[in-house]
């Protein structure tokens, strides 16, 4: 290969033959070809990581750069109420609003799997609350969770399952399950699509030798879906798990992290401390909080990602 | 038995054992949650398109006007929206900041995911797995260092500030997903050329990037709509209200401390879902692929 596209070249001056040798050498163009992506990533993202890990351990508020001062950040988070309910908060956030989309998620899957008419044009339609900008949805949401002219507390009335409006956000034990509600809302599509081109790839044979041996509806879903499904279901999980736990809109639309910081979450608190409080330390420090979280996530994914390597017979 | 008839005809294999269903049954199992689960997504856009064109006297009057209605539209919202708010100047930078940063994006991603796939260069497959990295690494844990890093840079209430730290998650996504494209492409192809004198260069771009045109478009789409989508930078990163995005303009412009205006926040929010739903319904398969792809690869 090094050898045909120098061999054409008829007379090459020493300049060119560099050249030539450097286009031919598989690192120094590769080197080449990553650095535009590389130094953008490299400088605003590997860089502002340690920044942050950094401004974690200092007093820095926003125009004035700060000095070291040691874990004090973390050791006033450690006492700070506060922050340990925005963790708990985030686990629940995460915790139940994961588990919900994805028993909704992989049953709009299995439904969206059968043959259904019209089946790529409620594909579509079903991905819209995904496609549409958080913000906007959550807009909308909170119009439907209006204290006053909320059309699900109009219903409700209507139908005479209620008799005083529900106040969806301003009740702390509400406000959670309001904002759950809306996070489920926007993520169902997510993991259903992704789990039907899951779906789509587990070959019909199976299902018919299956159900040949007499295996009921249950056992099929059980011993042929569910398996052939797990890695994808790890992956998409995991994805889900870590959007959901870094979530900062719906709640910033919804509620600020109120009532009384009852759906405060880690990146919420953070922004307000942080951006709104101007203790860009402080801020800081409870977003690097939030690393060892992640880093499991990811760990599992990386694990989920073998799994599958496993069960291919170890290939790439 | 019939089942093996059904394999034998590939139309027919997608639909499966469903005849083995009786219809009563498909009924309860399929079209009725797949109803409920149409209604309740669907439910938010209808709601926010009924009252962006409601006029105010229906909206908070539910006695006299059934709220799943409206008896005299208007467009008055949507007039107020585009000719007394800021919001067509939202418009524009979002399109602008969106369509900037995807470019950049794509022509970074594009390099970086040939090296890593085809160049094969020493540590290729580290470098390939710390972009994967990097596609993980939440806006939510980088947006106070960056918004450090933006005001001493001088790019504080610029849209240079979006363009310039929306690749950090555009580019991880794109290089991820074109990776994938540039593997599915024949080694013999490139090996071909490269017989024929061609250079690296001239391979990526007369053999490669035409037969990765799905890719980039799927890869191309899917970061227009995550850089529109963005809230938490354009939140930290921008001021004045002249050159804010439209998720953070509707949000803190047109939200006033008392009195909400709810015809016209919900016709904000639609125009601004707009553009983003329109591409998508030109480019269903290749969003569907780029996020199915994202995940599977």
């Amino acid at each position: 290969m090094a050898v045909t596209s120098a061999a054409v070249q008829p007379r090459p001056s020493i300049l060119s033959r560099i050249l030539a040798t450097l286009a031919d050498s598989r690192n120094a163009l590769g080197f080449g070809f990553m650095l535009p992506a590389a130094a953008l990533l490299l400088v605003f993202l590997t860089y502002p990581l340690g920044l942050g890990v950094w401004l974690g351990f200092t007093d820095a508020r926003i125009g004035r750069p700060g000095i070291f001062i040691g874990i004090e950040n973390y050791e006033y988070l450690w006492d700070d109420a506060v922050f340990w309910l925005s963790v708990f908060n985030t686990l629940l956030y995460t915790i139940s609003a994961s588990i919900l989309k994805f028993v909704l998620g992989l049953w709009l899957a299995l439904i969206l799997n059968q043959n259904l008419p019209f089946k790529s044009f409620f594909r579509a339609i079903v991905l819209l609350p995904w496609v549409v900008p958080t913000v906007l949805s959550a807009i909308a949401f909170w119009w439907i969770y209006d204290s006053q002219f909320s059309i699900l507390s109009w219903a409700l009335m209507e139908m005479g399952l209620i008799d005083h409006r529900i106040n969806f956000l301003g009740d702390p034990e509400n406000a959670r399950a309001s904002v759950i509600a809306a996070n489920v809302w926007r993520g169902i599509p997510f993991v259903a699509i992704t789990l039907l081109a899951g779906l789509q790839t587990i070959p019909q044979s199976l299902y018919e030798a299956a159900t040949l041996d007499g295996a009921s509806r249950w056992q099929l879903f059980r011993y042929v879906t569910l398996p052939l499904l797990t890695p994808i279901i790890a992956i998409t999980m995991t994805f889900s798990v870590l959007f959901t736990f870094t979530d900062f809109q719906l709640i910033y639309v919804l509620t600020r992290g109120g009532p009384v910081n009852a759906t405060h979450l880690m990146a919420t608190l953070s922004f307000q401390r942080g951006i709104s409080g101007g203790q860009l330390g402080e801020g800081a420090a409870i977003a690097v909080a939030m690393i060892p979280f992640l880093l499991a996530a990811i760990l599992f994914s990386y694990f989920g990602l073998q799994r599958r390597k496993w069960q291919q017979g170890g290939g790439d | 038995m019939t089942a093996i008839e059904t394999s034998k005809r590939p139309e027919l294999d997608e639909g499966g054992m469903g005849y083995l269903q009786s219809l009563p049954r498909r009924v309860v199992t399929v079209y009725l949650p797949l109803l409920i689960f149409v209604i309740v997504l669907l439910f938010p856009f209808y709601w926010m398109t009924i009252t962006a064109v409601k006029p105010n006297l229906e909206m908070t009057d539910y006695a006299n006007f059934n709220p799943f209605w409206v008896v005299h539209p208007t467009l008055e919202h949507i007039r107020y929206l585009l000719f007394e708010t800021s919001y067509p100047g939202w418009l524009l930078n979002t399109i602008i900041i969106s369509t900037a940063a995807t470019f950049l994006s794509l022509l970074a991603a594009v390099f970086a995911a040939y090296a890593i796939e085809r160049l094969r260069f020493s540590g290729a497959r580290q470098v390939g797995l710390a972009v994967f990295l990097a596609y993980l690494v939440p806006p939510s844990i980088l947006f106070i260092p960056l918004s450090v890093m933006v005001f001493n840079l001088g790019l504080y209430d610029t849209p240079f500030a979006l363009i310039l730290t929306y690749p950090t998650f555009l580019i991880p996504f794109c290089t991820w997903l074109l990776m994938g494209y540039f593997r599915s492409i024949p080694f013999e192809l490139e090996e071909c050329a490269l017989i024929d004198g061609a250079s690296r260069w001239q391979i990526l771009t007369k053999i490669v990037l035409p037969l990765s045109v799905p890719g980039l478009i799927s890869a191309g789409i899917f970061a227009f709509t995550l850089s529109w989508n963005e809230f938490i930078y354009a939140l930290t990163f921008i001021q004045s209200s002249e050159n804010k995005t439209v998720p953070v303009g509707v949000l803190t412009e047109l939200v006033r401390s008392d009195v909400y205006e709810w015809g016209a926040l919900m016709a904000g929010a639609l125009i601004g879902s707009l553009p983003v739903v329109v591409l998508y319904s030109f480019f269903v398969e290749h969003y569907v692929s780029s996020m199915t792809g994202a995940v599977k690869e």
